[in-house]
């Protein structure tokens, strides 16, 4: 890693003439949208807010993994914990998000051995470590995260690593922005697109989106002038009545994406039917792991008695993910819902829109 | 969904720990001098003024990258009692060790204890073991208590900071956070970030010597330099603003964090002090902390206010203006 290179992208000089060029070129009110979560506390932690002219809204979208897993997955995945011989495995920020009864961390104070890893591959090696216990996987994550899951599973298949097992909840973005603009009562004029997804899918898995709803779009990577230069790239577009799908990103995402990503992840995930929490079920927008590699598919492997559960009482997630609310618009926000005692998973992921609120966003 | 249970989050030095702090142990043992909340306690007996602080080291893995539980646990509570203002004599030691525990490793921490108590300048003068069956602890847990008197005319207390006091720190940030994630089992990362364990008492000595004007020291153990400054602006009732940019943090630590989604403003430091100095005081309090080994890079990061009492507020890199809160429960590695 050269920090100097990244250090250009925090330049406040260069921030300074982005912010005065919206200012300069913003004339009617926008509602851009970021989808990705890390933009969201990237846009908190460098205040961009605080440099935009009150013309521009953001909005935080449907891209913390954590935040759009429904209730049910997480319910499932309390359920597999309880299983016997099981070891979870997983990443941290679904320690803490309340299932309908329990967490996970709950869980693991109840004595269950639940594990926070920081890769699949650490997964992996535990079911190498402990051939007498079933370890799961817990498989939460967009296209970032998909092919290094997808990755861990090929080499599991191939050394014959029969107790390394994945219970799929992962999801995919270009479903979700459909699913958006479908809804009707969403108002949104422009997206900030995610840039880690980017690199994988590349800037061609837009496309179809892109011409179907004529909408302005900006892949940006996840620096404070990444995400001004986005910014200003939509509202340049939206002033200009000429929508475009760019990306401002190029130093990261091709156009086609990463084809070696790409063809891992189909050889082990097809599309599937998800359910998203606060959106429902879209078509499509989910990863299932195939026939071929049922050995490692937790989710066949186990009898989970998953049913469809209710998000909780109150919880406004649903409505904050699609732009129709913002946490501070929710009435358990601050109130009943903390990240001490999270209440929905927005405020749970150090992604999530409402934890990034609480933590870095001042009423005064 | 409130937890009936004791959970990690409980011991980071965050929110969580401090509703536990205020909702059963404050009212449980209810006096004056506890409820202050200091590092240590402040008090006097028989006319001299000590200072006496406890603090009990569980840390994995022992052995990281820099120093070990050992010394930690030994400038911990050095340090402790250094941020009362007090010159730390006397330390107590007790250890609680798993059954089956490397004698040789045990060998190892004791002379790293002993070596860094020569360097603090301190002696244990009692102490306690306890062999416990295997899976009763994990390796070995150590408690340090330590007194120390505070000079005459020495008044540093964490409620004591004023509006236009300038906020000191003496190096960089999150280096003992890094160091240990780094090395923990699971988090196969080859830094070379080291732990910045080191005793802060010469450091403060020096400090206290260069002017009257110190009025909060703190060492931004757990939680981080973020909720320590956000306690500290919580119990003078003060605001405080610090710039991003002045606060040093190494390249590799960023890098880590970076990609852990984690904040180095809340990882941990255990050889770094803040200190509210008045503004008359400050160059001179500043030249003393840069004389000390501890505190080369001592820096300036931003000042007290009279504005927002209670919160702290960080000017980006950018020139933007963000809100800096205490750490709510233990800081989760994120997905993507």
């Amino acid at each position: 890693m050269t920090l100097k290179h990244v250090e250009e992208y925090r330049d406040a000089a260069l921030a300074r003439q982005l912010a005065d060029k919206i200012h300069r070129t913003s004339r009617r009110p926008v509602r851009l949208m970021e989808v990705c979560g890390t933009h969201t506390v990237s846009i908190f932690r460098s205040g961009i807010r605080s440099l935009l002219p009150e013309t521009v809204t953001l909005l935080s979208g449907p891209g913390c993994p954590v935040c759009v897993t429904d209730q049910a997955e997480i319910d499932a995945f309390i359920e597999v914990g309880r299983q016997p011989d099981v070891i979870v495995a997983t990443f941290g920020d679904l320690m803490r998000v309340p299932g309908t009864t329990s967490s996970l961390q709950r869980e693991r104070a109840e004595g269950r051995d639940i594990r926070v890893v920081y890769s699949t591959m650490d997964a992996l090696a535990a079911a190498r470590k402990h051939p007498d216990k079933r370890v799961v996987f817990l498989g939460v994550g967009f296209e970032t995260t998909a092919p290094t899951v997808a990755a861990a599973i090929l080499s599991a298949a191939a050394a014959r690593v029969d107790n390394f097992m994945v219970l799929s909840a992962h999801k995919t973005v270009p479903p979700a922005l459909e699913a958006l603009m479908s809804a009707g009562d969403v108002r949104i004029d422009g997206f900030i697109l995610p840039g880690h997804v980017s690199v994988v899918i590349g800037l061609n898995a837009y496309r179809p989106f892109f011409e179907r709803h004529r909408i302005p779009c900006a892949v940006a990577g996840f620096e404070p002038t990444d995400i001004l230069l986005a910014v200003a790239e939509t509202i340049d577009r939206i002033e200009a009545g000429d929508p475009r799908l760019v990306n401002v990103y190029p130093r990261a995402v091709s156009v086609e994406g990463n084809r070696r990503a790409q063809q891992v992840m189909a050889e082990v995930f097809e599309p599937a039917d998800a359910c998203w929490r606060g959106i429902g079920l879209i078509p499509a927008s989910g990863l299932r792991i195939r026939e071929a590699y049922a050995a490692h598919d937790a989710g066949r492997r186990f009898a989970l008695k998953t049913e469809a559960a209710a998000p909780p009482r109150g919880c406004a997630c649903g409505e904050i993910l699609t732009g129709r609310k913002t946490p501070p618009e929710c009435a358990l926000y601050k109130k009943r819902c903390t990240p001490m005692d999270p209440v929905g998973p927005c405020m749970v992921s150090s992604e999530g829109t409402c934890a990034a609120y609480y933590r870095y966003h001042c009423e005064a | 969904m409130k937890p009936d249970k004791v959970m990690l989050d409980h011991g980071s030095g965050g929110k969580i720990s401090h509703r536990m702090t205020r909702e059963l142990l404050l009212p449980a043992f209810d006096n004056p001098i506890l409820s202050e909340l200091n590092d240590g306690a402040i008090f006097e007996l028989q006319g001299v003024r000590l200072g006496f602080s406890t603090d009990s080291y569980t840390v994995d893995p022992i052995f990281f990258p820099g120093g070990n539980i050992g010394e930690l646990a030994v400038y911990g509570t050095v340090n402790d009692l250094a941020m009362c203002g007090a010159e730390p004599a006397y330390l107590s030691a007790a250890l609680i060790i798993e059954e089956g525990f490397p004698l040789e490793q045990l060998e190892a921490i004791v002379a790293s204890m002993s070596r860094a108590a020569v360097q603090a300048g301190v002696k244990v003068i009692t102490g306690d073991t306890k062999v416990v069956p295997k899976g009763a602890a994990d390796q070995i847990f150590i408690n340090t208590s330590g007194v120390g008197v505070i000079p005459p005319g020495v008044t540093v207390a964490s409620h004591r900071a004023r509006p236009g006091d300038v906020v000191l720190l003496s190096g960089t940030i999150a280096d003992h956070g890094v160091s240990v994630l780094a090395s923990r089992e699971g988090l196969s990362f080859q830094t070379g970030v080291q732990s910045d364990t080191a005793p802060l008492n010469h450091m403060v000595r020096s400090m206290l010597a260069a002017g009257p004007g110190v009025h909060v020291l703190r060492d931004p153990t757990r939680g981080g330099l973020g909720t320590a400054l956000s306690e500290i602006a919580e119990q003078s009732t003060i605001g405080v603003r610090i710039y991003e940019d002045r606060i040093p943090v190494k390249a590799e630590v960023a890098g880590l964090c970076e990609l852990l989604g984690f904040d180095p403003l809340y990882l941990a430091n255990e050889g770094k002090l803040i200190a509210f100095v008045a503004p008359e005081d400050a160059d001179a309090v500043l030249r003393a902390m840069r004389q000390d080994p501890f505190g080369r890079e001592a820096v300036i990061i931003g000042e007290a206010t009279i504005d927002h009492p209670g919160k702290v507020f960080l000017e980006t890199r950018i020139g933007g203006t963000r809100i800096v809160d205490m750490l709510a429960g233990e800081q989760l590695p994120r997905i993507c």
